[in-house]
């Protein structure tokens, strides 16, 4: 792969059977090491200083996140005061990277941000399943942008995925990303239904070489969403994709992440993995709700020593 | 950047005693030999002191196991027996922590490790063979087959207690009984599973453990009231235990020294490939029979492996034995160290490339950095030999042929390593190594139900699994 | 106050509820109904859960549901947690004794004889978990470039009709071989000596052993037998505690989904156990694979 240069990354795609070739030409993965190597990173155990500058970079990386039906104006105010100001007993800790919305809130979200860092996700293309026509995704992205979203969540059609028509997946992603304008695009595999550590590690460097900004593991709607070992694969195309391109590109996890713990092991797997450069809010994100309360609750335990209860943290 | 904290596992769960003694006829006392210092080898400092072992005590052994072997013990039903075992295997669960951060202190091996593999596999090999004291007559060597009798064991210091439990959880499963020697250097955790035996209220005299040196060694191997002996350890030992033992009538098995050949093809999975590169060669500081010390890769992807390994080492943690987050920890001896150190010169003398990650040692203690050398050739005596140390050869091949003949092209006979994806590949590979026991896309899996052992000057015989029986069996 | 903090000698002591035990729960059965049971001597000592075939059928469903979990375990698991079952009715000896002295009418000391025996017996199954397959398996020196491996699996959800003379050690000797080749269960009790089976399950809900791999059903046996003979999602049944002039219609029954029957040989529960009950509920895998570069 390393004799790989960037001109030829992108004529892979240019029919389906070159696609296919490629991907399918990706060395295998063998699903009882991957596991193994993510298990084995799992037994890392951060203590005192290096948890406590972890639980800070993981709040800096979270996409606090409302995906739900029964989402309102108000609903989204909370969350974005609460991503600009997580903990309002305490000044020094960080804010959230961004809020994740859907589409209609976006303008809400834009009102409740001005003037802090905090971006604007928005998921789009008919979040989460991604079943309707390329048109109405595209206009769903445009939308978003246009309300003020500066960062946006696609999902691939899996359907397309699994069924082998790659060029298609590939092309929605480049249509996506030019719909995008000046947005970051986040591309989400859905990996719970992509099934195989095979199909993550093609699918992920399906969506870098179409442009992907980031490569997210899940919606959060399917079971398994974000795993170590999925997470693992991912981070390894991201750290090859760079070996032959030079480019940075993101990972955003995604999905069942609810406590600390989960949190530092992802920050240790890819410190290991991709290395330290990777551990900044511009390449990693955690989508998630409930982490963020719990990583203030462990912030807290390092800073009183006691052990922190959920009365003393704001429910949102 | 983030910088793991020191993480030490707290060396007050050890436990650590002022003194050990020896474990004779059920009691515990001062041997007839020297009472030496075991050391730390992380950092050379003293543990405790070890009243070893004299020829007197030997014979005292022999004596007691053979009482035994006659009495209770031969007289116990299987099932019986077997209760006995699945206490020793529970023991080891409970005191578990206890045993592994002993192990640790004693042997040098990082805590992570000990914790994660040693002292569980222990136990498990104690659990699978506990089920078997009543199962023999379905093993396969007849409807009612018979234990030997006196059962002399003698371990290395790379795994102490699992060889431990490797040599005495077979042999008593099968009625025998025992007189087993842990090696110089690490004696506490042999010691302490006597304290385990002792509290299991086995009959005196089946187990017996005498620590001391190689002159205890010998009176075990030379003693006549012994019928049988089990060695692991190097192969200029055990050709001379071979060779004592001729004419003895006394039954033989040896695990002796290896220099595996890990092959990865083209078409492997090459991240695992890689893990399974750095778990074969730098798992327990290399010290280990069965490690992968000759990495065999295709050429046409040396480069990207080779490039891969590398950057994967550079995450390689050496330091604190105890520190959870240690990857590589410390050389058991001083000898040792000399003996990898003599190795690894040469290798860079005979024109072999030779890299280390950076990486910062100890001052005091026995380290060596993780090390790998490419454009090796067969010829080099770092392809051939055993260094038994954290040392990667990297040699090549182009065609399946070419790996079976390098791979095979050794006195050695252990294991083997074979990474790809093609299933009938593995299969032909497994075929054609001479070796006993092939990884597929893994390697340095042990498992009590699985047997392990070696070809040629690897030595003869299997532990593990329904085969290991037969080690045990007058068969 | 204080003085009436102790107990004395007059106090009045709180008896158990004899209930199902389904999918890791102790309901009633569904159908409201229990039936007397008594001593041997003919002394009541508890009314037991008459189960229905609506309990049988749910049994059925808690005992496919924890098929995959446990099938799929590795083997040193199962046995282990075999082992802990040993271990915690070792703790509870002196009350199966008195149980079983009960049912069965034996002295006490016998029945101590016979837990312990009960005892071992799990202790003995638990051994196998690991072994079976290296006794049963093979590799096959086929006449060709092939590998080929043949391995015992579970068959899946068998039906264990419970001796009806042997309460505790008799239910562990159908019971621990389903359980070591990694099949679930549903356990019809001895129906006139159904008290130790249920205070087992006590020990199986306290234990390791997830829920739903044994469901214990109190009741008529007749009445429950052919439900489970004729269920399609039941692979494997076991006819021990069945009556001798019910066995050919249960066998019949069990035709129609090829249910595998298996046909007690003899009933001496002190007896080695021998093979006879691995082999009974396992398949045999063949798998071939070709040899090449």
């Amino acid at each position: 792969m390393t004799t790989l240069a960037r001109d030829d990354l992108t004529s892979v795609a240019r029919d389906d059977a070159t696609l296919r070739r490629f991907l399918h030409g990706l060395p295998g993965v063998d699903q009882v090491g991957a596991e193994g190597r993510a298990a084995s990173l799992a037994t890392r155990s951060i203590k005192t200083t290096a948890k406590a500058w972890a639980i800070d970079t993981a709040i800096s990386m979270v996409d606090l996140t409302t995906l739900e039906g029964a989402d309102t104006h108000g609903k989204v105010r909370s969350l974005c005061a609460k991503a600009a100001r997580p903990d309002p007993s305490d000044p020094t800790a960080p804010a959230a990277a961004a809020v994740c919305v859907y589409p209609d809130l976006v303008a809400t979200a834009v009102d409740a941000l001005r003037g802090t860092d905090v971006q604007i996700a928005s998921v789009a293309t008919a979040f989460p399943s991604g079943r309707a026509s390329l048109a109405t995704k595209l206009h769903d992205v445009r939308e978003a942008v246009a309300a003020g979203a500066t960062e946006i969540d696609m999902v691939i059609d899996r359907g397309a995925f699994l069924s082998g028509r790659y060029l298609q997946v590939f092309e929605e992603i480049v249509a996506t990303k030019a719909a995008c304008g000046p947005a970051h695009l986040k591309v989400i595999l859905e990996t719970g239904e992509l099934a195989t550590l095979d199909n993550a590690r093609r699918a992920s460097w399906l969506a870098l070489i179409a442009g992907g900004d980031f490569i997210k593991t899940s919606t959060g709607k399917v079971s398994p969403a974000a795993t170590p070992p999925v997470a693992l694969v991912m981070l390894e195309a991201v750290r090859d994709f760079r070996a032959i391109t030079g480019q940075l590109r993101g990972v955003k996890l995604a999905g069942g992440i609810r406590t600390s713990k989960e949190a530092v092991r992802y920050l240790v797997m890819v410190n290991e993995v991709v290395g330290d450069e990777w551990l900044h809010p511009a390449l990693l994100r955690f989508g998630a709700s409930s982490l963020l309360n719990d990583l203030l609750q462990q912030r807290h335990k390092m800073t009183t020593g006691h052990y922190d209860g959920p009365d003393y943290v704001t429910v949102d | 950047m983030f910088e793991y904290a020191p993480a030490p596992e707290s060396r007050d769960i050890a436990r650590l005693k002022p003194s050990y003694q020896i474990f004779v006829d059920g009691r515990f006392r001062d041997g007839a030999g020297e009472a030496i210092k075991t050391i730390n080898p992380a950092d050379e400092e003293p543990l405790a002191e070890v009243a070893e072992a004299g020829p007197s005590d030997v014979d005292l052994a022999v004596k007691a196991a053979r009482k035994a072997f006659d009495g209770p013990w031969g007289r116990m039903s299987g099932a019986e027996r077997g209760k006995y075992l699945f206490r020793i295997a529970r023991a080891i669960q409970e005191r578990g922590r206890e045993l592994a951060v002993l192990e640790s202190l004693d042997n040098g091996k990082p805590i992570r490790e000990s914790r994660d593999v040693d002292i569980p596999t222990a136990a498990a090999h104690f659990f699978y063979y506990a089920g078997w004291a009543d199962k023999l007559g379905y093993a396969g060597f007849g409807p009612a087959p018979k234990p030997i009798g006196v059962a002399g064991q003698v371990i290395p210091w790379n795994f102490p207690l699992l060889m431990a439990a490797w040599k005495i959880a077979p042999a008593l499963a099968c009625g025998n009984t025992v007189v087993l020697k842990p090696a110089e250097t690490t004696p506490l955790s042999a010691l302490v599973l006597a304290e385990i035996i002792a509290e299991a209220e086995l009959p005196p005299g089946v187990v017996n453990i005498l620590a001391g040196g190689p002159s205890i060694g010998q009176a075990i191997v030379e003693h006549e009231g012994i019928d049988k002996i089990a060695f692991t350890g190097s192969t200029d030992v055990g050709k001379i235990i071979q060779r004592t033992t001729a004419g003895s009538g006394k039954r033989l098995t040896l695990e002796l020294g290896g220099k595996a050949a890990n092959i990865v093809f083209d078409d492997a999975p090459l991240d695992q490939a890689v893990e399974g590169i750095v778990n074969g060669i730098f798992f327990n500081q290399g010290q280990v029979c069965c490690a992968g010390s000759r990495l065999l890769v295709q050429e046409s992807v040396a480069d990207e492996v080779i490039d891969s390994l590398k950057r994967r080492l550079a995450t390689l943690r050496v330091g604190s034995p105890l520190d959870k987050n240690t990857d590589v920890g410390a050389i058991n001896s001083a000898t040792q160290l000399a003996r990898i150190r003599e190795l690894t010169d040469a290798g860079a003398a005979e024109g072999a490339t030779r890299w280390s990650p950076p990486c910062e040692l100890p001052e005091r203690g026995f380290w060596f950095a993780p090390t790998v050398f490419t454009d090796v050739s067969q010829a080099h005596r770092i392809a051939q030999e055993e260094i038994f140390g954290p040392v990667l050869s990297v040699l090549t091949f182009r065609t399946p042929d070419e790996a079976v003949a390098k791979a095979n092209n050794t006195p050695y006979g252990l294991s083997a390593g074979v990474w790809t994806e093609k299933g009938s590949r593995i299969l032909s590979m497994a075929s054609r190594l001479r070796a006993g026991v092939v990884w597929a896309n893994t390697f340095n899996r042990f498992d009590p139900t699985a047997p392990f052992g070696g070809y040629q000057e690897s030595g003869f015989g299997r532990e593990g699994g329904r085969h290991g029986l037969a080690a045990y069996l007058d068969v | 106050m204080s003085d009436r903090s102790v107990p004395t000698a007059d106090r009045i002591d709180v008896r158990k509820t004899y209930k199902l035990y389904i999918g890791g729960a102790f309901p009633r059965s569904e159908s409201g109904r229990s039936y007397p049971v008594q001593d041997a001597k003919g002394r009541l000592l508890a009314h037991a859960a008459q189960a229905s075939r609506k309990d049988a059928r749910d049994a059925v469903t808690a005992a496919r549901s924890a098929f995959g979990k446990w099938s799929g375990a590795t083997a040193y698991n199962r046995g282990q947690v075999l082992y802990r079952v040993a271990e915690l009715l070792e703790g509870r000896r002196e009350q199966f004794g008195a149980e079983v002295a009960a049912a069965e009418g034996l002295t006490s000391e016998r029945a101590l004889a016979q837990v312990d025996a009960a005892i071992d017996r799990w202790v003995h199954y638990a051994g196998w978990t690991d072994k079976y397959a290296q006794i049963a398996g093979s590799t096959n020196p086929v006449a060709g470039p092939y590998f080929t491996f043949s391995l015992p699996e579970p068959t899946g959800v068998v039906a264990v009709l419970a001796p009806q003379d042997s309460s505790l050690l008799g239910l562990v000797s159908v019971l621990a071989p389903v359980l070591a080749t990694g099949n679930t269960a549903v356990v019809v009790a001895a129906q006139d000596r159904p008290l130790p089976a249920v205070s087992l399950t006590e020990v199986l809900a306290t234990s390791d052993v997830p829920g739903g791999v044994v469901n214990l059903l109190t009741g008529f046996t007749d009445e429950l037998a052919p439900w489970l003979a004729s269920h399609r999602d039941v692979n494997a049944i076991d006819l021990t505690g069945a009556a001798a002039e019910a066995r050919a219609d249960l066998q019949a029954e069990a035709a129609d989904n090829v249910k595998r029957v298996y046909l007690p040989r003899d009933t001496d529960w002190t007896a080695e156990p021998g093979l006879s009950r691995l082999n009974a509920f396992v398949e045999t895998k063949t798998v071939w694979h070709p040899i090449g570069v």
